[in-house]
């Protein structure tokens, strides 16, 4: 995985996300038939989040011109789904589920412990270091695991004050040791990230 | 009754997420047999024979569906594998994709080779990522040793499995509109018909099933017809993965027989927590109207036990309520998952759920008044059967049902007496 940082500013933007993933941009188009290539846009779109951080202009200018789409529909696009984030936030994403499963128990009562183990104000905001934004996400697909949340989409459960400044630490040494986690968002995984909380349960 | 695991086989075979592992317990010779010594039609036939009903929420039957692909047509045709899962209180899929997952592959495998499709798209969602990851590393080792891909076991058919990743919008689990987001267009539902298996993915035949319900599958042809249609009820054969969440003492995945009565499956789950009381269930997640604890008790779980009490089984995701539990908290939590999920296509479900989660929102914050009852009713009766899909009834029925059973919960909230 190539780290995006590592890309020379001063390439043309409109190639960061041919620079950075020719090789995953063609697996993806080969997925689909011959002239389907628009199929590919979630695929690229999560590729263009990685090379330019977040959803730029640029970057949905780019994903239109290399899958021959029109800017205005992949930018529609964009706008449907709520894991393209086109405005900047944290180096860590925190989606922290407060939906009703997970409030059954107990998820909304510890959401304020969340945003303060991450040392962000309130839901929808990032820390001052730049380093987390917490945002409140409808149901997982975890909910016999609550209070859960994923972090650059992956999972950590059975959240706990103690687990909760566990992981903090750990995502902190993470970013300190200057260790390429990538932007939030397909390529910045931290899966298992923490020593004894495993981020994605370990298949039985 | 105690559970019975042909899904959720991984429980007692530990590494079955293994290739070496699966394989060692039977994996992929039923797609060799299918593939090797059956026709597509005798597949289809197998499949209806046992009885099998998609997990996915309808409950359609799946051999049924396999058979309305129309022959002698001269296009593609598509397998796509619904791995959405997006339902509030449903997390069964991502415990298959996660532990059994050549299994629902091995299925999805079959039911190409049953319709005549050469290409599978597993469509999870953008949330699934590590678990995505997973998956392709499985769908590679699997094809490196030869149980998918070209020439098949030495056959001309031939599969290839993608993994196609969706990008936060439970919308996108309805089918069609699936279809669409995997197209690249937004993510909004299709009218029907034309239904998928005539016109589906690129105007081609194509079958969206459940991850679960093709999971069934492999079991279903090592084993036979006759021996999963003898599991569960007539009408409702095999077993079904309950997601229990909310206020039990073990919340999980139980595999049970359909038909297994409820109380059952909550003792499953350690009964409702903290020695206290059951008030209601939500059957199928936030979808389902509510269903009081008195006739839960009595109810089965298979499609029809579920309808006969006014709700629905949907995928089998069971919310448990307490008996301190806040109705109007309730319909004000599930109504705010479909104001956000609503994909916007058609008036009656934007505005209806923007409407009744203010209202709602109200309610809950003490900032109501009596009149906003009524006008929650109202609001009920303004979307109801106007929408274009499902998601926007589906809305309606949290606040419906517990507006009928629970009154009292919302009058508390606006200072007035309760009845
Ligand atoms: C709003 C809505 C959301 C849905 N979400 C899912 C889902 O996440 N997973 C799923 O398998 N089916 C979902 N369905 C049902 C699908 O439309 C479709 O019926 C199902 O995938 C068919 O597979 P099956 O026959 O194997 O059940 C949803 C339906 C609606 C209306
Ligand atoms: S009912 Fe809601 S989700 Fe369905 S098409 Fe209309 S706006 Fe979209
Ligand atoms: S409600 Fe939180 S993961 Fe389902």
């Amino acid at each position: 995985m190539p780290d995006p940082a590592a890309v020379p500013p001063a390439l043309p933007p409109a190639d960061r996300l041919q620079r950075a993933f020719a090789a995953e941009i063609a697996a993806a188009v080969a997925k689909y038939p011959a002239g389907r290539q628009a199929s590919a846009v979630l695929d690229l779109l999560y590729l263009a989040q990685a090379a330019y951080g977040r959803i730029t202009t640029e970057a949905i200018e780019e994903v239109a011109a290399v899958l021959e789409m029109d800017p205005t529909q992949v930018r529609g696009v964009v706008g449907f789904y709520s894991l393209f984030k086109e405005e900047p936030h944290g180096r860590f994403v925190i989606h922290y589920c407060t939906d009703l499963p997970c409030a059954l128990r107990g998820a909304d009562a510890f959401l304020p412990r969340v945003c303060r183990a991450f040392g962000v104000p309130g839901p929808g905001e990032t820390s001052p270091d730049g380093l987390f934004s917490v945002e409140e996400a409808m149901c997982l697909a975890a909910c016999d695991r609550a209070p859960m949340m994923q972090v650059n989409l992956s999972y950590f459960h059975d959240l706990t004050d103690e687990r909760l400044d566990g992981i903090v630490a750990a995502l902190k040494a993470k970013a300190a040791a200057g260790e390429a986690v990538g932007p939030p968002f397909g390529f910045g995984s931290v899966r298992g990230v923490a020593e004894g909380v495993p981020s994605v349960e370990a298949p039985s | 009754m105690p559970e019975q695991h042909i899904v959720l086989r991984h429980r007692a075979i530990p590494h079955l997420d293994r290739l070496d592992v699966y394989v060692a317990n039977g994996g992929y010779v039923q797609l060799k047999r299918a593939v090797t010594s059956m026709t597509p039609a005798e597949v289809i036939d197998l499949v209806k024979q046992s009885g099998l009903r998609g997990r996915g929420g309808a409950g359609f039957p799946t051999g049924l569906k396999w058979s309305f692909v129309p022959a002698g047509i001269d296009k593609p045709r598509y397998v796509v594998v619904n791995n959405d899962e997006s339902e509030p209180g449903t997390f069964k899929d991502h415990e298959i994709t996660l532990s059994n997952p050549h299994q629902f592959i091995e299925g999805a495998a079959i039911a190409a080779y049953a319709i005549g499709a050469r290409d599978v798209y597993i469509y999870s969602r953008g949330e699934f990522w590590d678990e995505m990851v997973h998956l392709k590393a499985c769908i590679a080792e699997a094809r490196a040793a030869g149980h998918l891909g070209q020439n098949l076991f030495g056959t001309d058919y031939g599969v290839e499995v993608h993994v196609t990743p969706g990008a936060g919008a439970y919308i996108c689990g309805e089918e069609t509109a699936l279809l669409n987001s995997l197209e690249g267009e937004l993510g909004q539902p299709r009218l029907k018909p034309p239904f998928p298996a005539v016109a589906g993915l690129y105007a081609c035949p194509t079958v969206v099933n459940n991850t679960e319900t093709l999971a069934n599958v492999p079991q279903i042809m090592e084993r036979g017809p006759e021996w999963y249609k003898a599991i569960g009820t007539e009408k409702s054969p095999g077993t079904k993965i309950i997601s229990v969440s909310g206020h039990v003492a073990r919340p999980g995945n139980y595999e049970v027989p359909l038909g297994t009565p409820f109380a059952e499956v909550l003792a499953l789950a350690g009964g409702v927590w903290q020695g206290r009381a059951m008030k209601a269930l939500l059957p199928a997640g936030a979808s389902a109207p509510v269903i009081p604890a008195e006739t839960a008790m009595g109810m089965n779980c298979d499609w029809e036990s579920v309808a006969a009490t006014g709700s629905i089984l949907g995928s089998a995701s069971f919310i448990v309520l307490d008996e301190t539990t806040d109705m109007a908290w309730v319909a004000y939590k599930t109504v705010r998952f479909f104001q956000h999920e609503s994909c916007g296509k058609c008036s009656p479900c934007r505005e209806g759920t923007f409407w009744m989660k203010k209202i709602l929102t109200r309610v809950v914050h003490g900032e109501a008044t009596a009149a906003d009852i009524p006008l929650l009713g109202d609001v009920v009766r303004q979307i109801d059967s106007k929408c274009f899909c499902p998601l926007g009834e589906f809305a309606l029925s949290a606040p419906r049902s517990t507006l009928a059973q629970f009154e009292g919960d919302y009058l508390g909230h606006v200072g007035a007496p309760r009845p």
